[in-house]
């Protein structure tokens, strides 16, 4: 085994894949993708239901189908692939390579090094000691992704009765999933005055099944020594907090947690990678390499996706462009600041190479609530490059917006992107 | 018939064993759970005490000091994490430095060496994330850190090695005397001793009264607790008292001998010895009372909350001691706070007061050091190849957040006193403990254990008992 590497890309799931896939049609040949599972995919291979890949292949297909497709041609183009294999630490050396440290039955405790490190590690979901639900901790009471994957890869049956906390998309996926065994899923309570999941979900999944969706609503306890017995649900007022009195209890033996995912930075941040707090992932320039220099990020590490088409685009780019740092070295250039404005939580990226400009530039981002009838707008000091109507914004569904390399030549100040309601 | 019959396999009911079974004697460990640790050891603030804060003259004050003596060679010689890590005990207005005096002259009464009164400025020196607010403090260096699952499994696993068994998931129903000493009832048999050592935490008030007519009461005391990520364990050096009130030493912040930030515990009597669940007020508590003490603490890494129920008597002190009315019934009762640290003391003193009434001979080829779990992340790079050429299990990370391999796993499945739930994997293994709490991990690891124990993956227990007979 070889122990040196052009790229290395860590994590096998759709971002991890795409990247390969990116980098080699951009003409790179020593690549290796490192994965912790034994098989490709990542989290895909517990989301068997369908509605993946509309945008990049124009069809629905299943989270292990999608998956397979991207398998496939990573197996087509002969891209290495080592699976069961642990990252411990990334660490860039002096003389510009990174030292990629790695756990695996084959290889042992290794060090292996790469010009290139594409960091794809995905996302983990808030547990639930990280949403201080005070209570019991009893058996019964799982983060939805582990509900999924024991319901969907290891064939468990964890319950009958159900109370889902966070409306976040596994959670809405999960609601349908569970009645589909045999459950019955008694209420998913949000917290926030909107769903987090995806409109589409809350139809096909709790509008569809009739499961109620109570908003503004939290977990406010949970009873159970060992084995969970109920929850109460209250009402919160407008600063979130549980309001006395609006407390109901529901008999359950089953809590899932869907309130959100966060990055799965901890290599990053062991390699020194600046973390932008609003999305816990790197900032980025709009060819997604982070603060260290060939050391780049894609995918839900990089920025919760709602979509893994969007991933897929994404990591693709990724690929590209450490490619073409392993072909031109470091870009050169003049670079101005992406801002988040009015009613934008944060941008992906967080800067643009003006010197540099591809033919089509991302920016992507979320907004800071609901918001009807505004206008999307981008501008660069006092030119406007972006103004888009629009009748509803949610903070549910990253927005993309594609600036052409014509709009953006020119531009020489920071570019703020921001919500401006239309005058009526 | 059993010799010594230990209700309770807490660290002090852990702890005895490992003392009496270095005599020729007969001992058998019962408790209600199907692991050792699972009461009031397994939720408290894992401190080593210095010894300044007890009474003289109390059995507290000298099980203490003991305790604090005995653990740093018990934890070389049994393989657990123990470390050093000192103490500073605060105030806040210049009204309390008679307070923190006060703690001086006790500790120095207990024997406790090194103590120092110091002023907040020395104080922030050494601990910069300590309150501007702090006007002085009391330095106890040989306050300490364990881990109190770990240490507990190493005194239940010495005990066994040299012959004491454990019965588990075994709960006392009921106990009797009779001619040759005692006939404990319970959920599966009967088993008969000569003495009883009565170790049982919340309940040992239960059991002292079935065989006495003096009654003794213990009072769940709860105290909550807020675990932080391994990336705060570096906000203090040392465990950071506040001065104590009556209902204990107040809210402290800590590292963890695992590098995790801890704070807690309140104070709260209650009558529910089942009732181990947070609070939306306990956990604001501990929030709004460690923050006093230090700088920002950064309360959104907390990646877990929890209770633990410490037992407290009427009289203050420790109740360990022959019932008087009940000879060779040996109360071991009242044990809260410092009683992770006295629990070896305790064994020694329990010893003690049984050789009074059985003769007690040390055995030939007592094994006095325990190989604990090899923990792959804390071996060096070449240690980490080697175990994996020989075990390639050990090249399998289950969890990725605190780097357990599956090798761990299997080892504490399969070692005696092995883990038979999720609960008893991560005491063991770490698997589970850390940012993502077992959300990654948890369907692998029940699948070892299902595999292990022959049940289907949805049986596997987080903890309790197996209706089945597992164990």
């Amino acid at each position: 085994m070889k122990n040196e590497y052009n790229i290395i890309i860590i994590g096998g799931g759709p971002a991890g894949m795409a990247a390969a896939i990116g980098a080699r049609q951009a003409g790179e040949e020593d690549i290796l993708i490192l994965e912790r599972d034994s098989v490709p995919g990542g989290i895909l291979n517990q989301c068997i239901h369908n509605g993946f890949g509309l945008h990049t292949f124009n069809e629905e297909l299943t989270g292990p189908e999608y998956a397979e497709r991207f398998a496939n041609k990573v197996r087509e183009l002969e891209i290495p692939f080592e699976f069961d294999t642990m990252v411990l630490d990334v660490t860039p050396l002096d003389n510009g390579k990174k030292a990629v440290t790695v756990i695996s039955a084959a290889r042992g405790a290794a060090t292996l090094t790469a010009k290139a490190v594409i960091l794809a590690m995905g996302c983990r979901e808030r547990p639930r000691g990280a949403l201080n639900i005070p209570g019991f901790r009893p058996q019964g009471v799982y983060t939805a992704g582990t509900a999924q994957k024991l319901v969907n890869l290891e064939g468990a049956k964890i319950g009958k009765e159900v109370v889902i906390l966070g409306s976040g998309d596994i959670g809405l996926i999960m609601a349908r999933r569970m009645t589909m065994e045999g459950a019955h899923v008694a209420a998913v309570a949000e917290l926030m005055p909107y769903s987090s999941g995806l409109k589409r979900n809350i139809v096909q999944c709790l509008d569809d099944y009739g499961i109620p969706l109570l908003l503004s609503h939290t977990v406010v306890d949970i009873k159970g020594k060992e084995r969970l017995e109920g929850v109460y649900i209250a009402k919160v007022d407008e600063k979130n907090t549980p309001i006395k009195g609006t407390e109901e209890f529901y008999p359950c033996d089953t809590l899932l947690l869907s309130c959100g995912l966060l990055p799965e930075n901890e290599l990053s941040l062991g390699a020194g990678v600046k973390i932008d707090p609003r999305t816990n992932g790197a900032f980025v320039s709009d060819d997604l390499e982070t603060s260290i220099e060939g050391v780049f990020s894609c995918g839900n590490v990089l920025h919760v996706h709602d979509l893994v088409d969007y991933v897929s685009e994404e990591s693709t780019r990724a690929g590209e462009n450490a490619a073409r740092y392993i072909r031109e070295g470091k870009r050169g250039g003049v670079s101005v600041n992406v801002n988040a404005g009015n009613g934008v939580r944060y941008t992906v990226p967080s800067k643009i190479n003006i010197s540099a400009l591809p033919e089509k530039t991302h920016i992507r981002f979320r907004v800071t609530g609901v918001y009807k009838n505004v206008s999307i707008v981008i501008r660069s000091g006092q030119t406007e490059l972006l103004r888009r109507k629009s009748r509803i914004l949610v903070p549910s569904e990253m927005l993309d917006i594609i600036l052409k390399r014509e709009k953006l030549s020119g531009v020489s100040e920071d570019i703020d992107v921001f919500i401006e309601e239309v005058q009526s | 018939m059993k010799d010594v019959a230990i209700i309770g396999a807490g660290a002090v009911g852990c702890a005895a064993a490992m003392e009496f079974a270095q005599y020729d004697l007969s001992v058998c460990v019962i408790d209600k759970e199907s692991d050792v640790c699972e009461g009031t050891t397994k939720a408290n603030s894992a401190i080593v005490h210095a010894g300044f804060d007890t009474v003289p003259g109390t059995l507290k004050a000298r099980l203490n000091v003991r305790g604090s003596e005995l653990m740093q060679g018990l934890s070389e010689r049994l393989d657990f994490a123990y470390k050093r890590n000192g103490a500073m005990v605060l105030c806040f207005e210049e009204g309390g430095i008679s307070g923190l005096e006060e703690l001086l002259e006790r500790g120095e009464k207990n024997g406790v060496k090194g103590l120092k009164i110091i002023s907040g400025d020395e104080a922030r020196t050494i601990e910069p994330a300590l309150s501007d607010e702090v006007r002085a403090a009391l330095l106890a260096p040989t306050s300490a850190i364990v881990c109190p699952f770990e240490m507990t499994l190493a005194f239940a696993e010495n005990a066994l090695a040299n012959g004491a068994e454990f019965r588990l998931s075994t709960e006392v129903t009921g106990i009797e005397r009779t001619a040759a000493g005692y006939l404990i009832k319970t959920t599966r048999g009967d088993i008969e001793a000569k003495a009883v050592i009565n170790a049982a935490g919340v309940y040992a008030d239960k059991l002292h009264n079935m065989v006495s007519g003096t009654p003794l009461t213990v009072t769940p005391r709860r105290g909550e607790y807020m675990l932080m990520d391994k990336s705060a364990g570096s906000t203090v050096e040392r465990t950071i008292f506040q001065l104590p009130t009556k209902m204990g030493k107040g809210i402290l912040v800590t590292p963890t001998v695992h590098g995790n930030l801890l704070a807690g515990p309140t104070a709260e009597n209650i009558d529910d010895k089942e009732n181990t669940a947070t609070t939306s007020d306990g956990l604001a508590e501990v929030r709004a009372k460690g923050s006093l003490s230090v700088k920002n603490i950064p309360w959104n890494k907390v990646i877990t909350s929890f209770t633990g129920l410490r037992a407290v008597g009427e009289s203050g002190d420790f109740v360990i001691e022959e019932c008087a009315d009940a000879p060779c019934f040996f109360d071991a009762a009242c044990i809260e706070s410092p009683g992770l640290t006295s629990a070896p003391a305790i064994g020694e003193y329990l010893c003690e007061l049984v050789g009074k009434r059985l003769p007690l001979n040390k055995k030939e080829g007592v094994i006095t050091k325990r190989k604990g779990i090899t923990h792959f992340a804390a071996l060096s790079r070449e240690e980490q190849n080697e175990l994996i050429q020989r075990e390639p299990a050990y090249g399998r990370i289950v969890c990725r957040c605190e780097t357990v391999t599956e090798g761990e796993i299997l080892d504490a499945i399969d070692r005696p006193l092995g883990a038979t739930t999720l609960d008893g994997v991560k005491r063991r293994t770490r698997a589970g403990m850390g940012r993502c709490q077992a959300g990654f991990c948890s369907p692998t690891t029940m699948a070892l254990i299902a595999e292990k124990l022959g049940i289907k993956i949805e049986d596997v227990r987080k903890n309790g008992v197996y209706e089945s007979g597992v164990h």
